[in-house]
């Protein structure tokens, strides 16, 4: 499929999507669903620069901070974990029940020890994003294949670059799918977060909307939200098609022979 | 030189106890190429990662160069019969190659010279920038060998490196393995269960039991050291000797 083909494809049904909303929408008189004109209007209104400084610039930093904690801790964990079986079977059903907590009523707890600060809502996302990326560290790390691992230890591959060479980019394929999650959850988190208790943001931002009946800026606000967790997920791909090439490459050759 | 003294490997396998090798003692010479062969599941892997280091041996001793092996020694290198899982796929052939020189802190210009080297050995000019999963199986084993030849082993061991290769690669890369040998003043110890491929290749034949093993007989291969797929394998001495080899597995396999 050609480039542009490709693109075709990818923003076609959108198009469509918006175009029948703008459409069906045009005439409406009802208070809380305007016209999408209307909303349009009130998005280039509202994310001017400054506001997106103010608000959409604090959000994303946090959610910077808490994604890349949560990677570091999920992986750094996750390794050990992985590569210690008696560690692993101490661990893994308290692992397996703080997974299953759903992270939004954290929120609560967290604020009531981290007060309702950047701290907070870094460590809500941490909480609520680690658990994707240790688990899948964990299963890559235990998937690495084992001549792998004796060829390693033949040729005096120990120590630090046993792990940076040969167990991390084994496991890299596992841990990139647990990053993807993460990602989603992350953002979601960082919206909650911000909804709960805060002074400014994104998740803020719309709640004041929403309270003080703007209701146009209020949907340009979820529609921001939209496009950047598109932009985010689609950076995310891109990063992750570099890194996994060799991956990639492995798979398509392992199909045709 | 590499010294097997009365090896003996159990494994505990759910409560039940398996010997896989009995009572092993052999010798490798320095300098000399001697092939292991032994009928099917006779633990010759077993043997070559207890010679590796790999393996704790569950009584007995591996000396290399007078000195226990108790994990890999240095200056040996293994060459495994997956190479599809031995080299990592996510290196170039180059970065294959060049790992284990990095850990053996090898200065770069040398480690770019011995990557050159041994690629330019093994008949792989110019595919140092590809990846292993974009070469043939044949290919691959050889990346495998020129990270062995790199490493400027005293000791290469080889796990059936041509067991899931075809017939006609693995005729080249016998022929290889015999060139290297000879160029590069290594002792090689080289598995397999291949009985033709043991005479052709080897100065020594050690023929193993049956599980449990022990060594069932050992065989002088006093064939010309110039080897050639033609000549050699037509040479009616090479019949006599595969003969004899092929007799003393059959014998194994009935546990005489």
């Amino acid at each position: 499929m050609s480039f542009m083909r490709k693109i075709g494809y990818a923003v076609g049904l959108p198009l469509i999507l918006f175009g029948l909303w703008f459409v069906l929408s045009s005439g409406s008189e009802s208070f809380y669903a305007p016209p999408l004109g209307t909303i349009l209007t009130a998005f280039g209104d509202t994310w001017t620069w400054p506001a997106i400084r103010a608000d959409v610039l604090p959000s994303l930093l946090r959610l910077a901070a808490g994604y890349l904690l949560a990677a570091v801790v999920g992986v750094t964990l996750g390794v050990a974990i992985g590569l210690d079986r008696r560690l692993r079977a101490t661990v893994e059903p308290v692992l397996e029940f703080f997974r299953a907590v759903p992270p939004p009523v954290l929120v609560p707890v967290i604020m009531l020890f981290a007060g309702i600060g950047d701290a907070m809502k870094v460590i809500v996302i941490v909480f609520g994003c680690v658990w994707p990326i240790l688990l899948n560290t964990v299963e890559g790390v235990r998937a690495v294949d084992s001549v792998q691992l004796e060829t390693a230890r033949a040729y005096g591959v120990t120590g630090p670059a046993r792990i940076t060479r040969v167990i991390l980019p084994s496991a890299s394929p596992q841990i990139a799918a647990g990053l993807r999650q993460a990602l989603s959850i992350a953002i979601i988190l960082m919206v909650i977060s911000e909804m709960f208790a805060a002074s400014n943001g994104l998740g803020f931002t719309i709640v004041q909307f929403q309270r003080s009946f703007a209701i146009p800026e209020m949907w340009s606000g979820i529609i921001l939200l939209g496009l950047l967790g598109f932009g985010l997920s689609l950076l995310f791909r891109l990063a992750e098609r570099r890194a996994l090439r060799w991956y990639e490459g492995l798979r398509a050759a392992q199909r045709t022979r | 030189m590499l010294e097997v003294k009365g090896l003996r490997k159990v494994y505990q396998a759910g409560g039940r106890e398996v010997e896989a090798l009995r009572d092993l003692t052999f010798t490798v010479d320095r300098g000399e190429l001697v092939c292991l062969v032994g009928p099917s599941g006779c633990g010759k892997t077993t043997l070559l990662r207890c010679v590796a280091g790999l393996l704790d041996p569950s009584g007995g001793e591996v000396e290399v160069d007078g000195k226990a092996v108790d994990g890999p020694p240095p200056g040996m290198a293994v060459v495994f019969q997956e190479y599809g899982r031995s080299l990592f796929p996510w290196m170039t052939v180059k970065a294959n190659v060049e790992l284990p020189l990095k850990q053996k802190k090898v200065p770069k210009p040398r480690r770019a010279e011995l990557v050159e080297q041994s690629l330019d050995a093994v008949g792989l000019t110019g595919n140092a920038d590809a990846y292993p999963w974009q070469l043939s199986g044949g290919m691959q084993q050889r990346v495998a060998i020129a990270r062995a030849v790199a490493y400027e082993p005293r000791t290469l061991l080889m796990d059936e490196p041509f067991a899931a290769v075809d017939a006609q690669t693995r005729a080249d890369l016998e022929d290889l393995v015999r060139s290297l040998w000879k160029r590069l003043d290594v002792t090689i110890l080289f598995v397999t269960h291949d009985i033709d491929e043991s005479v052709y290749l080897g100065q020594r034949v050690v023929m193993l039991s049956s599980s449990p093993t022990v060594v069932q007989d050992e065989l002088t291969i006093d064939l010309p050291a110039e080897r050639d797929q033609l000549t050699t394998r037509a040479d009616p001495r090479f019949a006599e000797l595969r003969t004899k080899v092929y007799q003393q597995i059959q014998l194994a396999k009935k546990g005489a």
